[in-house]
């Protein structure tokens, strides 16, 4: 198998996996890190969005052989209890989610948004939303909980 | 000698208590200074772990931060059914509330054994127990002292609502930390030590036969343990996820299928479901005190479609054989009634079957979550005692789980000649709304029928009335109409699979009345509001509708391309009651701008909870309403992926306000169902004052627009 070698999280690695595989299969697989999560497969629904430079990517159908050599940046590289990033701490506060199966790729595209604009509206948020499914109704929730990391990242 | 009969006024243990009395098998207070909570009800994302610890350290007096939810298991939870019909923190709430409080006493009396004195001098404070002179002692230092290997006795009385320090307040859920850091809490993201991956091969067709199965291409799949087929069931384990889903797609290479079922048109439903053989049940019959003159009647027909649960998460399982005995890890609604029905299908009796709750992505209602639990169980007999876990495809779960059943419904009112109501029929026809497990001596899991000697399907049949009804729920008015007869047809065929989805026959049931009510009011002239209220002598049902018609200003100016309406209901005529507004815009397609909501849910025990349920509710109403509909031809569902089953996406989501009017001392009811029939009708109404239009047929998409509008015509 050959190996590919990528950034995950800001760590060099390689891994000898074939290269038409997911990303998905090969984070959750190989890699054991179960915090992107698989929806549909096909890239319908956003349940698996990680980010691949400063980009949103759907894991599941993202070949492994296209993130030779880049950043890549899961739900697990963003931010931790202990350090949380300031959207993490805003869908607690907001109490963002209900069954939260979906939010770890919401988080991801709301990360990607407000790298490339900081200072989004609510209809900028929803834009970058809309390729997330969420089934329980917390929309409302997260694009106020986007609005509020925004508002913490500027005043920082 | 004679039995004692507890007189009528005796006091009473509260179902699920008297159901599972053992209060150690609710409770354990640790030596370490922890509660353990075992409920069992499960989160299925409705935040009942967090309503449930809020109740548990109200009545005990400890901090919240010490009372840890055990996940329900055949091992050892009480067994509190299915958690379902927004009745977690009715039914399970008020039980952990009797249990705690009766704990509170029996540790008071220890304590004042031990130091010499009266229980009533006695307080608790997180868990320390103080009394005059500086005298103390604790849960934790009695804890192993005393048993709760008891009974629960009817005597003990929780707080009275004004003492409570948690409960009625917004406290954060205990789960969201783990979900936004990634914490493990899924099924579908905790591997076990040595598990195989397996997946089962089911054909696109409807209740296919699979007539050949060339294994060939599947067996040269790298990492594969087993090919297994029972029947019309086949599937396949491997060591690695990838290594299944490669397989399943050789495999599906090699097989023959044939069609065995014959799907009704989708564009003539309500014709076919009249047609139907069906079981006619009166639901309710009411004569008028004096016949009064009927001058007209007028005969209105609604339909909703066939709508899919749509959990985000494909349905998974996993399972492990040791000998005879199978231990099940699942995110099914009700632990003991899944193993009810795999013991069926397994032949075995149920101790050697254990049954684990393990969280899943919101269900709404009964998904593939049993389905895949059996699929998990006899793929895992070809694993040789190691654990399989078994994930369906995203195709799977929109075409192969059962869904909400499609219903016709058919209003008729007498009127008299001032045009006041005077009778009023309601017709149901619709299969039945449940086929859950372990109900009846028939399995009713997907995989039972496919075997080689296979069950025969179970039809879905409604709950009965005291337990909200099914097709039924929510079909006798709350209005004070003088005489009514409403009725149920329950279809006995059942070519597409249907069972619980939320609220039952309710929301195509709320959709109906209200929307006749609707045109009623606007046949006479009057003012919807004003039309409700006449016809409401309960004082919470009028407080909602006030509340939200001033929330919204009710009824704002009329401006072109923008309509207002109104939908009212008590949920199951019993539990949370729900009046919405509803802005629309739009000409072609229909976009509703807000949704203005005024509940009342007794006591709030968690107030921002209920909200949050309650604007989910709201949206995922919207959702079904604007888009939502099963599709098929003649053989198979085709609407089995998100492209082809649209639901509602962020840019399209209502701006939602919700007003909670507050009763502390009323019995808590849930609030995951209530807004779902009342926003549908509101919407529908919006859409006539907006459009002139009256949809009848959901969802209300723009085909269904200029269908109305050609009727109307």
């Amino acid at each position: 198998m050959p190996s590919i070698r990528f950034r995950l999280n800001g760590v060099e690695t390689d891994i000898d996996a074939d290269p038409d595989q997911s990303l998905l299969a090969v984070l959750r697989g190989q890699l054991g890190m179960t915090g992107s999560h698989f929806g549909c497969g096909v890239g319908e629904c956003g349940a698996c969005n990680v980010m691949v430079g400063d980009h949103t990517v759907t894991a599941c159908d993202t070949p492994l052989w296209s993130v030779a050599n880049k950043d890549v940046t899961t739900i697990e590289g963003l931010g931790n209890a202990q350090n949380p990033h300031p959207l993490q701490h805003a869908f607690i506060a907001e109490q963002a989610l209900q069954c939260g199966y979906c939010v770890s790729g919401i988080l991801m595209s709301a990360a990607a948004l407000l790298h490339r604009n900081p200072h989004p509206t609510d209809a900028d948020v929803r834009a970058a939303l809309d390729r997330n499914l969420c089934r329980c109704g917390s929309h409302n929730r997260m694009v106020r909980a986007v609005l509020r990391a925004a508002a913490e990242m500027q005043a920082r | 000698m004679t039995d004692k009969v507890p007189s009528p006024s005796a006091p009473q243990l509260p179902p699920s208590l008297a159901a599972n009395p053992i209060l150690s098998s609710w409770i354990h207070l640790s030596p370490e200074g922890q509660v353990t909570l075992s409920p069992g009800k499960v989160e299925i994302g409705q935040g009942i772990v967090t309503a449930l610890a809020q109740i548990a350290a109200d009545e005990l007096d400890v901090d919240i931060a010490r009372v840890r939810t055990v996940r329900a298991s055949t091992a050892g939870s009480p067994n509190e059914g299915v958690t379902s019909g927004s009745l977690s923190v009715q039914q399970s709430g008020r039980a952990v509330r009797h249990a705690c409080a009766e704990i509170r006493q029996i540790f008071l009396r220890a304590a004042a054994d031990r130091l010499g004195v009266k229980a009533d001098v006695l307080d608790i404070v997180d868990g320390t127990i103080s009394g005059p002179g500086n005298i103390r002692t604790s849960y934790w230092e009695l804890a192993s002292e005393v048993s709760l290997d008891r009974h629960a006795t009817p005597g003990a009385v929780p707080k009275p609502a004004a003492r409570r320090s948690l409960a009625g307040n917004s406290v954060q859920r205990l789960d969201i930390p783990d979900k936004v850091f990634a914490h493990p809490r899924f099924i579908h993201d905790f591997p076990l030590p040595g598990m195989l991956h397996g997946r089962v091969l089911r054909s696109e067709l409807s209740h296919a036969a699979l007539v050949e199965l060339n294994e060939d291409g599947a067996r040269k799949i790298a990492g594969l343990v087993a090919i297994m087929r029972d029947g019309n069931f086949a599937g396949v384990i491997s060591e690695t996820e990838t290594g299944a889903e490669a397989a399943l797609g050789a495999l599906r290479k090699g097989a023959t299928w044939s069609s065995r079922e014959n799907l009704p048109d989708e564009d003539g439903l309500a014709e076919w479901q009249k047609a139907q053989r069906a079981e006619l049940t009166v639901i309710a019959s009411k004569a008028a005190p004096q016949p009064s003159e009927n001058k007209r009647t007028i005969r209105r027909q609604y339909t909703r479609p066939y709508i899919a649960h749509g959990s985000i998460a494909p349905s998974c399982a996993m399972a492990q054989w040791n000998g005879d005995r199978v231990w099940v890890w699942t995110h099914s609604q009700g632990v003991y009634l899944l193993r009810a029905d795999l013991a069926l299908v397994l032949k075995l009796p149920v101790e050697n079957i254990t049954v684990e709750h393990m969280e899943g992505a919101g269900c709404y209602g009964h998904n593939g979550a049993d389905d895949v639990a059996l699929d998990a169980v006899l793929l895992a007999k070809a694993a040789g005692g190691r654990p399989v876990r078994v994930q369906w495809s995203r195709a799977d779960e929109m075409s192969h789980t059962p869904f909400g059943a499609a219903m016709t419904i058919e209003i008729e009112a007498d009127l008299d000649a001032k045009d006041e109501i005077v009778t009023w029929r309601h017709n149901i026809w619709s299969n039945g709304h449940t086929a859950r497990p372990g109900r009846a001596d028939l399995p009713t899991l997907l995989a039972a029928t496919e075997l080689a000697k296979p069950f025969p399907r179970a039809i879905a049949t409604n709950p009965l009335r005291a337990s909200g009804g099914g097709a039924d729920r929510n079909s006798i008015p709350l209005y004070d109409f003088p005489s009514w007869q409403i009725e149920s047809h329950r279809l006995t065929t059942m070519p597409i699979r249907t069972s619980a989805l939320r609220t039952l026959g309710a929301q195509g049931n709320v959709f109906a009345i209200e929307s006749f009510l609707d045109e009623l009011a606007a046949e006479r002239g009057e003012d919807p509001v004003t039309f409700r209220l006449r016809h409401l002598s309960d004082q919470r049902a009028q407080d909602v509708i006030r509340a939200v018609a001033s929330r919204a200003n009710w009824k704002p100016a009329k401006r072109d391309g923008t309509g207002y309406g109104l939908g009212f209901a008590r949920y199951k005529n019993t539990g949370a009651y729900c009046a919405v507004i509803a802005e629309v815009e739009g000409a072609d397609d229909i976009r509703v701008k807000r949704l203005t909501i005024a509940v009342d849910v007794g006591e709030a025990i968690n107030p921002d909870g209920v909200i949050n349920q309650i604007e989910g509710g709201a949206i995922q109403a919207t959702s079904w309403v604007l888009k939502e509909r099963v599709r098929f031809d003649h053989a198979r569902i085709t609407s089995d992926s998100w492209s082809e089953y649209l639901i509602l996406r962020f840019s399209e989501v209502p701006q939602v306000q919700v007003e909670l009017i507050s009763r502390p001392a009323m019995e808590p009811v849930g609030a995951g169902e209530a807004a779902h029939g009342p926003v549908t009708a509101a919407i529908a109404s919006a859409v006539f004052d907006a459009l002139g239009v009256r949809v009848r047929n959901l969802p209300i998409t723009r085909e269904r627009l200029i269908a109305a509008m050609e009727q109307a015509s």
